[in-house]
């Protein structure tokens, strides 16, 4: 608790600070809240709004946790049989790479023509953007194991199977979270773009909206609440990490 | 327990020939060293023995017959006890790969512990014990499985000196309690000639045997026997075998005697090795 505390100080007091002169440049300037809103403001009419917020936050949560699902089985799929097969590892990672060269930007909308308002477009875009450094990490994971460790088990009769199950799927799980981390973020950001080239609800929409009807106070109430989420995610890693490996932790503190 | 024999091994990678021609015969309770210069092929030979790489000629016989998977344990070079597994779920990784239940193979490491000098650590992960301990761990993860002979590719090599006395030492012990036959690579003269029944010495690549070098010292083996005359002259004889200058292909093995600077001179009374330049001139 001491520790998480003596992590957090520093970054929350360099946050006041900005926030502080913030506040203290929009009052001596007397700048129009259409332009540049107080954070008091902000924070002010986004407590007006929690309802409409809450409401649209709940959507892109929902889109977030589909399009990262999605993403995390095809991200597994994919590096497990490119793990088992190097004439699949030749033939898909070159592919992989090319996804995301992929502008996004412009294969947003187009997903939207072809997939309508609902779901499918955005969980393709958070697919899209996320498992690639799953499907990395993953792929990288497995082939740090140690070729001795491998002989090793071939030594005790073990098949390509029993390999991977007792040596490389282990062996590649810290791979795994630093890939879910990294995941993860873009899973938040990837569902507000999404929505925000055309949605129903959801918090991409619901800037879009605002910043339409010059409510720029509205749209960075939605932008803190992002930003809240996606660092609640983030920290959930850690937590999943010292369930499921809680050995590597321990290593780590010993090394 | 059977008798294993290898015969005529021979083994190229590429262009690269490393192994020529090895045989050895170990019987029930052998204890066989193997020596060589670095990079001779000794790795390549256990390899084949583990079933990790396939010989392009000759064979390895049990009783007689073609060796199955079975026949060896080996123990690699690095302990490569996994952090994600107790000590104990390593020692039991053999059992548990060849198909026996995780508690079931727990129940068949756990006696083991205790001669192994492991006692208390079965729930310690790797990371907890010490260079010795992870050796020993290594080793019982090997001897669990209960295969016909041991291979231990350089046990102790990474170890400080003095802890690989005491591990030399536990080893012969706990041996002779358990009656293994074990090859072991080394390239310690004294270690291999303080646990060995036999030493094998492999010439420079490609391998074929030199020479095999009877240890006649009595067991169990003490830490006092390395100063004793036999000792000292099985080292002097391996360090001249080990020195030879290589021989063309075909030829066959030279008088040991011949080359004059690998006299066993060159050794000091306390079995020291010493073939730097400082000391030719001594009398």
């Amino acid at each position: 608790m001491r520790r998480a505390l003596a992590l957090a100080a520093p970054p929350l007091l360099v946050v006041a600070l900005l926030l502080g002169g913030w506040q203290w440049f929009v009052t001596v300037n007397d700048v129009r809240p259409q332009v540049l809103p107080s954070p008091l403001r902000v924070v002010e009419q986004g407590w007006e709004f929690r309802d409409v917020i809450w409401a649209n936050t709940v959507p892109t949560l929902q889109v977030t946790a589909v399009g990262f699902a999605v993403s995390l089985v095809l991200g597994w799929a994919l590096a497990i049989l490119v793990d088992f097969s190097p004439w699949l590892r030749r033939a898909l990672v070159p592919l992989l790479v090319a996804s995301q060269t992929l502008p996004i930007i412009a294969i947003a909308p187009l997903l939207i023509i072809w997939f309508g308002f609902g779901l499918l477009p955005k969980v393709v875009v958070i697919a899209l953007v996320t498992f690639f450094p799953i499907a990395i990490g993953l792929i990288e994971g497995f082939a740090s194991t140690d070729r001795e460790a491998s002989n090793l088990l071939r030594s005790m009769g073990g098949g390509r199977w029993k390999e991977f199950r007792y040596v490389r799927l282990p062996g590649a799980m810290p791979y795994f979270f630093t890939a879910l981390r990294i995941g993860i973020t873009y899973a938040v950001t990837g569902a507000i773009f999404a929505e925000y080239v055309g949605a129903r609800a959801g918090l991409g929409i619901f800037m879009n909206l605002q910043k339409n009807s010059f409510r720029t106070d509205l749209v960075l109430a939605a932008v803190v609440v992002t930003a809240t989420i996606s660092v609640v995610l983030f920290g959930l890693t850690y937590l999943v990490q010292r369930l499921v490996i809680p050995w590597h932790a321990k290593e780590r503190r010993r090394a | 327990m059977r008798e294993v024999r290898v015969e005529g091994l021979a083994k190229t990678y590429g262009t690269l020939p490393v192994l020529a021609d090895v045989s050895l015969r170990a019987a029930p309770g052998d204890f066989i060293s193997i020596i060589g210069p670095s990079g001779c092929g000794k790795s390549t030979l256990f390899n084949i023995l583990a079933g990790l790489a396939a010989p392009d000629a000759g064979q390895v016989l049990v009783d007689g017959a073609p060796a199955e998977g079975r026949t060896f344990g080996y123990m690699p070079q690095k302990d490569l006890l996994f952090p994600w597994r107790t000590i104990l779920d390593n020692a039991a990784l053999g059992l548990e790969v060849a198909g026996m239940r995780r508690r079931a193979a727990r129940d068949r490491a756990r006696p083991l512990f205790e001669p192994f000098g492991l006692a208390g650590f079965e729930r310690a992960h790797p990371f907890e014990l010490s260079g010795g301990m992870r050796q020993r761990a290594a080793l019982l993860r090997t001897v669990v499985q209960d295969r016909e002979v041991l291979l231990l590719d350089e046990p102790f090599g990474a170890l400080d000196s003095l802890t690989r006395t005491g591990m030399q030492e536990w080893l012969e012990g706990v041996r002779a309690r358990f009656g293994w036959t074990v090859l072991l690579i080394t390239h310690d003269i004294r270690e291999a000639v303080f646990l060995s029944d036999r030493v094998v010495v492999l010439g420079p690549r490609p391998a074929r045997v030199r020479r095999v070098v009877e240890i006649a010292l009595p067991r169990p083996r003490t830490v006092e026997m390395v100063t004793c005359p036999g000792f000292a002259a099985a080292e002097a004889e391996l360090l001249a075998a080990l020195r030879e200058p290589a021989v063309e292909p075909g030829l066959r093995e030279p008088d040991p005697r011949e080359p004059a600077q690998q006299e066993p001179e060159l050794r000091e009374p306390d079995g020291e090795v010493h073939a730097g330049p400082d000391r030719s001139g001594r009398p």
